[in-house]
């Protein structure tokens, strides 16, 4: 049976910028997925373009692709990411750009559009869309103005068409992380978009990418059991066209692939397990088998779907004030005593200087005795040091500011034993608050375009 | 036999919106069995009281000798909102690995 490789080379925007290109030249690859976008950063695109026309993407990948395009342009091995955020335009336009100067000829970048619902959201209100947030129930009509960024989860059908048109690298926006992997399959063995199991066995081999070495050793709770971690090696699903597929990775590469490693991710930022929902099929991951098939291989089959629902989820985010946080160590002698003091001294002086926070919207952590997670770990008895992390939240950016200028007194008018105070003062960050709703589908599909060209 | 739960599972942990999730993997069916009646929502929601401050909900994995546990209202706002240091509940499998456990002797497999 013909089998189609499929990677991820990045899990997130930050994840190891090596790990796409050893992915790409340490063995046999046909498609490699790049994942930059988590749930607020097109909120941070928008405000680049809004600054910078020809801004806007994930400006990463172009480095990457500068590294990798004569040789995916030789090979064939072609690449799938929403690397182009809010500006997949522009950020074609650099690749061509990056081709010229490297003197690649023929590549043909696809761009999938549609998912920027950010000028259409008081239309869709008017027209009686509640778009209700999935968290609070509240509609969103009253946020409308506020809203920084709204876009909507796209499939892989527009991906799919893209690598119908001979795409080399397909460029989205807001597409679910599943559908890098789920296209390419969907398109090499023809699938049906009614062929519920298979497409939900792609989704699932996506899950299973989707956050790069995740699936092969990294964040493993077992982590003493894997081997040379820093040379991990990034995943690859090998797939056949019943559905089933190999998770693997490069011979040679670092870290693991076992059920158990493999088992951990598929629960990874999980809800209900029967009703994985995505705009291409609910995935059921109550049927999937695994079973271990040779040295760092995992069998994934049996896998199971249902018809996808009549929505697609939306993610909105809305500027909802300010925050700062900043930090100092404290060493020596009752060094938790000495840091309950410091805070103690920081809500004091700024209450004299008429700035107060209330109670939910300040935080007092004392790392080292166990603040990630209180109650949960028994605190060591007089740690030689801890680390005291004060944060605050306010609509009134002066207040957070004001803030940010009282960490600093505390190396020569707070306790002894202070220091670890670096970077300047905390500035004031904006909060982006996440919105996330649902919309009937046909609102956003009827909108999308697929645009391939070469240079 | 009272073991942390480390002994016979393992788990991984992350966020949905102020709520977090943790996948707990016990290391053979008989020990799953053995986890539905101690890992509980209840157990949980003890386990984490200074940190989950809504309800515990747990699904069943069967298939993976698994359950997926959600922390409500656990991230103070979750996302960019939170002041917290873990606003995405990266830690919560390491905490639920320690809570104890009693478990048939014959059923621990091995040392960890």
């Amino acid at each position: 049976m013909r089998v189609v490789r499929v990677g991820n080379g990045q899990g997130f925007w930050g994840d190891n910028v090596d790990a796409p290109v050893e992915l790409l030249r340490g063995g046999p690859i046909d498609y490699v997925g790049m994942d930059y976008l988590a749930e607020v950063t097109l909120s941070i695109m928008m405000r680049q373009k809004l600054k910078d026309p020809r801004q806007g993407y994930a400006t990463d990948f172009i480095d990457f692709v500068r590294r990798v395009l004569p040789e995916i342009r030789e090979r064939g091995v072609r690449i799938l990411s929403n690397a182009g955020g809010l500006n997949p335009h522009a950020c074609r336009a650099r690749i061509f750009e990056v081709a010229r100067e490297l003197g690649v000829e023929g590549i043909r970048v696809g761009v999938v559009e549609g998912d920027d619902l950010l000028p259409r959201l008081g239309e869709l209100v008017a027209a009686g869309h509640e778009l209700r947030n999935m968290d609070t129930g509240e509609p969103i009509a009253p946020f409308v103005d506020r809203m920084t960024s709204a876009n909507a989860y796209l499939g892989a059908r527009p991906v799919i068409e893209a690598l119908a048109q001979d795409a080399h690298v397909v460029l989205c926006g807001r597409v679910t992380d599943t559908a890098l992997a789920l296209a390419p399959l969907a398109y090499e063995f023809g699938w049906g978009e009614e062929d519920w199991d298979r497409l939900a066995a792609g989704t699932i081999a996506g899950h299973v990418l989707e956050c790069g070495a995740q699936c092969t050793g990294g964040n493993f709770s077992r982590w003493w059991e894997v081997p040379d971690l820093a040379g991990v090696g990034y995943p690859i699903a090998e797939a056949t066209e019943d559905g089933a597929f190999v998770v693997t990775k490069h011979e040679g590469t670092g870290g693991m692939v076992t059920v158990d490693t493999v088992a951990e991710q598929l629960l990874y930022e999980m809800a209900k397990p029967s009703e994985y929902v995505t705009p291409d099929v609910v995935a059921d991951f109550t049927t999937i088998r695994l079973e271990p098939d040779g040295h760092d291989r995992v069998r994934v089959h049996g896998i199971e779907g249902r018809p996808r629902t009549g929505t697609l989820k939306i993610s909105a985010s809305y500027l909802a004030g300010y925050k700062a946080s900043g930090q100092i160590t404290l060493s020596g002698p009752r060094a938790v005593d000495k840091a309950r003091l410091a805070a103690d001294v920081v809500w004091k002086r700024l209450e004299r200087a008429g700035v107060s926070f209330p109670e939910e919207r300040r935080s007092v952590e004392i790392l080292g005795i166990g603040a990630c997670l209180p109650g949960v770990f028994a605190a060591p008895d007089d740690p030689p040091e801890v680390v005291l992390r004060l944060g605050v939240r306010d609509e009134d950016r002066a207040k957070v500011e004001r803030f940010g200028k009282e960490i600093a007194p505390l190396i020569t008018a707070g306790p002894p034993g202070v220091t670890g105070f670096a970077g300047g003062r905390p500035k004031a960050q904006e909060v982006v608050a996440y919105w996330p709703a649902l919309l009937a589908r046909e609102e956003v599909e009827d909108r999308i375009e697929v645009s391939v060209e070469e240079a | 036999m009272r073991v942390a739960l480390s002994r016979v599972a393992h788990a991984r942990s992350g966020d949905k919106g102020d709520a977090s999730n943790v996948g707990l993997i016990a290391d053979t069916p008989e020990l799953y069995r053995a986890l539905a009646a101690e890992v509980t929502e209840a157990r949980v929601k003890e386990h984490f009281r200074q940190v989950c401050r809504g309800p515990v909900e747990r699904y069943a994995v069967p298939n993976l000798n698994a359950f997926n546990f959600i922390l409500h209202d656990s991230l103070g706002g979750g996302g960019t909102e939170s002041l917290k240091t873990d606003a995405q509940g990266k830690t919560h499998a390491q905490g639920l690995l320690a809570m104890e456990i009693e478990i048939p002797d014959e059923l621990v497999l091995r040392e960890r």
